[in-house]
């Protein structure tokens, strides 16, 4: 084998691959993907890999339409194609529309041999050449051997059973990423090429192919470190006797033009020399990083043109120079609007396509927002009543957060994110009420509207609405997103509400995919119908596990209740009952306490921190985001803008079954609140974990032994809300949104501050406790803070009597919403249970006899019962 | 199957094929009359023209034609049945018949065969025709939408499948796939084949042709001919050859490139030159038989017949010409990882 012969495919006409590509099929821009199609042939691929595995496509028919693109396009369809999938149904699709002989990708023996045998059976009778991965029923091969003893069965398999014309058999080891620092990783490269010398050996005629892309993965966003590894790799795979690979075909760094220096240091690494191989290349990856130029502070780019600095600015989040530059493109200009659609939207455009492609991230993304908003606010006071032109705009988006809820930081993002893809966003903030958001949305003419929530309670509230839009007859499709919305609820739940298109979103990278598709006519029919097909099965699916789901009587799980010893125990007296107000906490002391990793993941940035700051993909972005977090904590503490504020009370306690009542005095006679818990009520075999409840931890009223709780609010304070409505009005979302994600972790931190204050202190059952940070994230402390709303006692509505025993509204300023979210929302609450045996754990879903005795016990309506649980209902609440 | 029979014979001698039914029923100057027989006067549009409807309403036109390539000295006979498929009998209302016109066009076929053999004592094949029908799987009638077929891969599969087997009980040895202008509605003919064997559990004996359409070498779809040997090779047919369109003389080089690669049978059935100003054919009987002594003489061809224009009287010449040559042997070939889009990829 030499590399004259070798086969290279052309990898960018793929949904997963290429975010160029991905969006212009999801936008149905068809002939332009077809241009993608075309460079890659005129490039130099030999055959195009074709691929529409994407969440959002129905896949079958993007693969045939694409496909029936290119059968008419005599330049692309001279080569022939590679049909990939890892939907056999997808393949078939394909195949039916090709008149040449491509080939699959892929199949294998990941279901078994039966599966494997038909599907390879049809790929002959199709007439097609087959990629086999080295992928059985225990899973991806990863060692040579099992590569090797994977691909010989196959081949076997077909040689023998299906008389398979083995010329026409080609073999995917698979090809794994290294250098990810782990050290099972460092051979994999070493064990492909070992799989491929064997195969090629053994099995005759038989062809090795390979995903090249795959094992430089961990350098994503260095392109210059990533060509090279290609062109390294191949050439050792292609020695080994790979015979096809699919590249980019415009872009192999020649292996001879390679730096010395970079090109042994991939090679040790490919080969797995030393010890250090992995440090030494992310090391020098470094120097060789195109992007880090970039980034450097470099003003040179003040020498560009107008137009590209502005671009400049946006990509790279620079607003030092906004107004200067926007005032001269506006002096330059016909006409404002034309900065608008020209410059400031092109620039966007890149932005939002670096954020699509993974190489932008999203606090890199806001900042970008924030480029342009400045921008378009010097711009409007030019602009008599022009509006930008909807054909400029991908659509209109309004996006509220449910009434009852406060929460806001995932919908700004949202927002914001949908504004760098070209929407018009209509944002009507929190809190708002049903008829608004409808009277708005037909107002404005909306094509879609997105609803936010992140308490339970606003899952309710959104199928409200839903009904609601039914009601009035209004046809604007739903996008639903926030903390505690899941598909399954949307499709249960939201879905069966509304006829006119109900999607739920993951996160804000997902939010601009499903908002194109809804926005477009065109695509929204299709888009819709599938989704509604989507959600029937999985509402089906639902049901009928409801059907065969739990009968688990309340009297049995009660039997089966956490079992403490109580006659050995004696807890221990807080140092104090009643109330104890701390009304100017100092931020110095509560910033040691912050867990960074849900901040950064506030941001999209996933992973652990401090590691995280030197993530390899997301460092840079990560550090920065941080480092512009330490300034603002800076600025907060030292002009004071928020003064945190606490309230905490313990009172005597007895439990009844699953409830709590709450003494006035330790005379244990006059009861001044109950608190009213759940159970586990799931079929616990016996002998195993009991059926937890709150009140298992609480010695009970008939054990005479004295027993206390604790309760709690925490706050960040009103400052935080006052800073970010100050940003906002600078249209400053990145500030705005920064100083609310900083408030969340505040009052977190300040809860988990003053958590340790009490076992330590206040209540003193932990006098000698000392732990660092990490370990109090770890809850390596015994007791526990559960919070009313949460998994362990899921009913918001226990929130009003926590508030009443603490007095929180006067003493501390913070309100209940309807829907029992606290305001400021940066706010903390919950009960102290202080016995070492207590821990937290999830109620999981109730029964009806559960409800019934609930709400007798509360004195509430069952129906209300069940409106405030509706999450943790077992079975299918009628509405 | 009968058909399999075939292999053997092409071993030993060049094989003819008979000529077109087609130019052959024009000749008859029929009238509507003929085409509408009793059954279908009332037809509600013209029927004359659906050359197929014939086997129903005429079939002593259809056995006398068979009956005279046979006596030109034919091997094989093609089943009048060329467009007995619903796309194309959609064109004449017919579609509810076309299981009818397969089944009695193989009929009709085989029992001219019968007799023929047993009065000649020669082995006769009868080739169920399956047409290429007149919609196209690869591309789009509708220049500003070039993503959009009217007729797709199944819809096909299923006409070809029906077909296929009506075929099959009236008595065809052999399938004959034959002006192929796009491989794609091929393929959609070969996996209705597969299909029916997988469900009758036997092997079904299989001729394919494809047709060039024009001077470029390449099929209506745009593939050149080994591209779209490599695109039909896996169903491991009797036979690859060529059909209509052209005549001899624009052939000869398809042949000989189709003959250079071919690990099967090698067929040839040329028009009788390119239709002239009158829409006739102007190769005489004479020229086509030097063609077909050439290409005999020089081992490319095994089975030979006649496409449009041609008549009962080439037939008897080629035979002439051809008798006294060797068959060509198939090649063993080297290119062995062939793909193909338009154009083959093939690599050792």
């Amino acid at each position: 084998m030499n590399a004259q012969k070798f086969i290279n495919i052309g990898e960018r006409t793929n949904v997963t691959g290429s975010a160029v590509f991905n969006k212009l099929i999801l936008n149905e821009k068809y002939e332009e993907a077809v241009s993608v199609a075309k460079q890659q042939v005129e490039n130099g691929a030999q055959i195009i890999d074709i691929n529409m595995d994407e969440g959002l496509l129905d896949s079958e028919k993007a693969m045939q339409t694409f496909l029936n693109f290119l059968a008419v396009e005599p330049e692309i369809a001279k080569v022939p194609f590679m049909i990939d999938s890892s939907k056999w149904s997808v393949i078939e699709a394909g195949l039916k529309c090709v008149q040449g002989k491509s080939i699959v990708n892929s199949i294998s023996l990941k279901e078994g041999e039966k599966v494997f045998l038909e599907q390879a059976k049809l790929v002959q009778a199709y007439g097609a050449a087959v990629i086999v991965m080295a992928f059985d029923e225990k899973g991806q091969a990863e060692t040579c051997e099992r590569k090797y003893n994977i691909c010989k069965r196959a081949y076997d398999l077909l040689t023998k059973k299906l008389n398979f014309n083995p010329h026409d058999i080609i073999f995917d080891p698979n090809i794994f990423a290294v250098a990810t620092g782990i050290k099972e990783h460092n051979e994999y490269a070493l064990n492909f090429f070992d799989a491929t010398k064997e195969i090629k050996k053994k099995l005759p005629h038989a062809k090795v192919s390979g995903g090249v892309s795959n094992v430089s993965f961990s350098f994503r966003g260095n392109n210059i470190v990533r060509e090279a590894m290609h062109s390294c790799f191949l050439y050792h795979a292609i020695n080994a006797g790979l015979d096809m690979a699919i590249v980019n075909s415009g872009q192999i760094t020649i292996y001879d033009q390679i730096p010395n220096k970079l090109k042994n240091a991939i090679e040790d690494v490919l080969f797995n020399k030393n010890e250090n191989a992995t440090e030494n290349l992310i090391n020098l990856a470094q120097t060789f990083s195109g992007k880090k130029k970039v980034i450097k502070k470099d003003i040179s780019w003040r020498k560009l043109n107008p137009k590209k600095r502005m671009e400049y600015a946006l990509i790279n989040g620079i607003n030092d120079y906004v107004d200067v530059d926007t005032e001269e493109l506006r002096k330059n200009a016909k006409n404002p609007l034309d900065v608008i659609e020209g410059p400031l939207m092109d620039g966007m455009n890149v932005v939002g396509d670096l954020f699509g492609s993974g190489q932008m991230f999203l606090p890199q993304v806001v900042k970008s927002a924030r480029v342009m908003k400045q921008s378009v606010s010097i711009l409007l006071p030019y602009m008599e009543n022009q509006e930008i032109g909807e054909k400029k705009r991908k659509g209109k988006i309004l996006l509220a957060t449910v009434k009852g809820d406060v929460h806001d930081i995932g919908k700004n993002i949202v927002g914001v994110v949908l504004q760098c893809n070209n929407f018009e966003v209509i944002d009507l903030g929190v809190m708002v009420p049903a008829q608004n958001i409808i009277d708005k949305a037909v107002e404005e003419n909306v094509n879609v509207i997105g609803l936010s929530g992140l308490i339970t309670p606003s899952l309710d509230e959104m199928c409200f609405v839903a009904s609601e839009l039914s009601k009035q007859n209004i046809k604007i499709p739903l996008m639903i997103g926030g903390a505690t919305t899941s598909k399954i609820h949307t499709a249960v739940k939201i879905f069966p509400n509304y006829n006119f298109g109900v999607v739920h979103v993951q996160d804000a990278s997902k939010a601009v995919s499903v908002a194109s598709k809804l926005s477009s006519y065109k695509n929204n029919m299709a888009f819709t119908q599938m989704i509604s097909k989507e959600y029937t099965e999985i509402k089906q699916k639902f049901i009928k596990s409801q059907e065969k789901g739990s009968d688990y009587p309340i009297e049995l799980a009660r039997k089966n209740k956490f079992n403490i010893k109580w006659n050995e125990e004696k807890p221990v007296k807080p140092s104090f009952l009643g109330l104890k107000l701390f009304n100017n906490f100092s931020i110095k002391e509560i910033i040691p306490y912050i867990d960074w990793d849900p901040f950064f993941s506030a941001w999209e940035l996933y992973g652990k921190f401090p590691e995280i700051l030197d993530d390899k993909i997301i460092g840079s972005s990560a550090r920065d985001l941080w480092n512009d977090a330490q300034k603002m904590l800076l600025r907060i503490q030292k002009d004071k803008l928020t003064v945190p504020k606490a309230i905490i009370g313990f009172w005597p306690v007895n439990s009844t079954n699953d409830d709590l009542e709450l003494y006035t005095n330790e005379k244990r006679n006059n009861i001044q609140e109950k608190l009213f818990f759940l159970r586990q009520q799931m079929h616990r075999k016996s002998g195993r974990r009991a059926n937890y409840c709150l009140a298992d931890f609480i010695a009970p009223v008939e054990s005479n032994v004295k027993d206390y709780l604790g309760g709690f609010v925490v706050t960040a304070g009103k400052g935080i809300e006052e800073i970010s409505k100050k940003y906002e009005d600078k249209k400053d979302d990145y500030n705005s949104i920064l100083i609310k994600s900083l408030g969340d972790r505040i009052a977190e931190a300040f809860a988990e501050k003053m958590h340790e204050e009490v076992r330590k202190t206040f209540w003193g059952y932990s006098k000698k406790e000392k732990f660092d940070n990490q370990e109090l994230i770890n809850e390596k402390y015994f007791g526990i803070r559960p919070a009313p709303g949460y998994p362990a006692c899921p009913d918001h509505t226990e929130k009003k009597t926590l508030f009443r025993l603490l007095n929180v509204e006067k003493l501390i300023g913070v309100t209940l919403t309807d829907s029992f979210a606290m305001l400021p929302t940066s706010s903390v609450s919950g009960f102290y249970f202080s016995n070492k045996k207590s821990e937290y754990f999830g109620i999981g879903k109730i029964n009806k006899d559960q409800i019934i005795s609930y709400a007798k016990r509360k004195k509430i309506s069952i129906k209300d019962a069940e409106k405030w649980l509706a999450p943790n209902l077992s079975y299918l609440n009628k509405q | 199957m009968l058909g399999f029979k075939i292999t053997e014979i092409a071993k030993k001698r060049i094989l003819i094929l008979d000529g077109p039914m087609g130019t052959m029923i024009q000749n008859e100057k029929l009238t509507e009359k003929d085409f509408r027989g009793k059954e279908f006067e009332k037809h509600d549009i013209p029927l004359k023209g659906n050359n197929d409807i014939l086997n129903l309403t005429r079939p002593d036109i259809i056995s006398e034609i068979h009956f005279k390539y046979l006596s030109a000295g034919a091997d094989i006979i093609e089943t009048n049945t060329f467009n007995s498929n619903q796309t194309s009998q959609s064109d004449y209302k017919c579609e509810h018949i076309t299981n009818r016109l397969n089944f009695e066009g193989a009929k009709i076929a085989k029992k001219v065969a019968l007799k023929f053999k047993k009065i000649n004592k020669r082995q006769i094949f009868v080739a169920g025709v399956l047409g290429p029908t007149n919609r196209t799987c690869s591309m789009s009638p509708d220049v500003n939408r070039p993503d959009y077929r009217n007729i797709n891969f199944d819809d096909l599969k299923k006409d070809y499948f029906q077909s296929t087997k009506a075929l099959l009980d009236g008595g065809a040895d052999l399938i004959l796939i034959e002006t192929i202008f796009d491989t794609l509605n091929a393929k959609a003919a070969m996996m209705a084949i597969y299909e029916i064997e997988k469900e009758l559990d036997l092997k079904i004996p299989l001729m394919l042709s494809a047709t060039i359409t024009d001077l470029s070498g390449r099929t209506l779809s745009g593939q050149t001919l080994e591209a779209f040997y490599n695109s039909v090779r896996h169903i491991n047919p009797i036979s690859i050859g060529i059909n209509c369109a052209l005549g001899p003389k624009e052939l000869d080089s398809y042949l000989k490139e189709l003959s250079r690669f071919n690990e099967f049978f090698v067929s040839i059935h040329p028009n009788a030159g390119l239709p002239n100003a009158f829409g006739g054919y102007d190769e005489t009987p004479e020229k086509m038989a030097e063609y077909a002594s050439n290409w005999s003489k020089d081992g490319y061809v095994n089975i030979i017949g006649g496409c449009c224009g041609t008549t009962p009287e080439h037939i008897a010449k080629i035979k002439q010409a051809v008798e006294k040559f060797k068959p060509r042997n198939p090649r063993k070939i080297k290119a062995s990882f062939r793909l193909s889009g338009l154009e083959p990829f093939n690599l050792d």
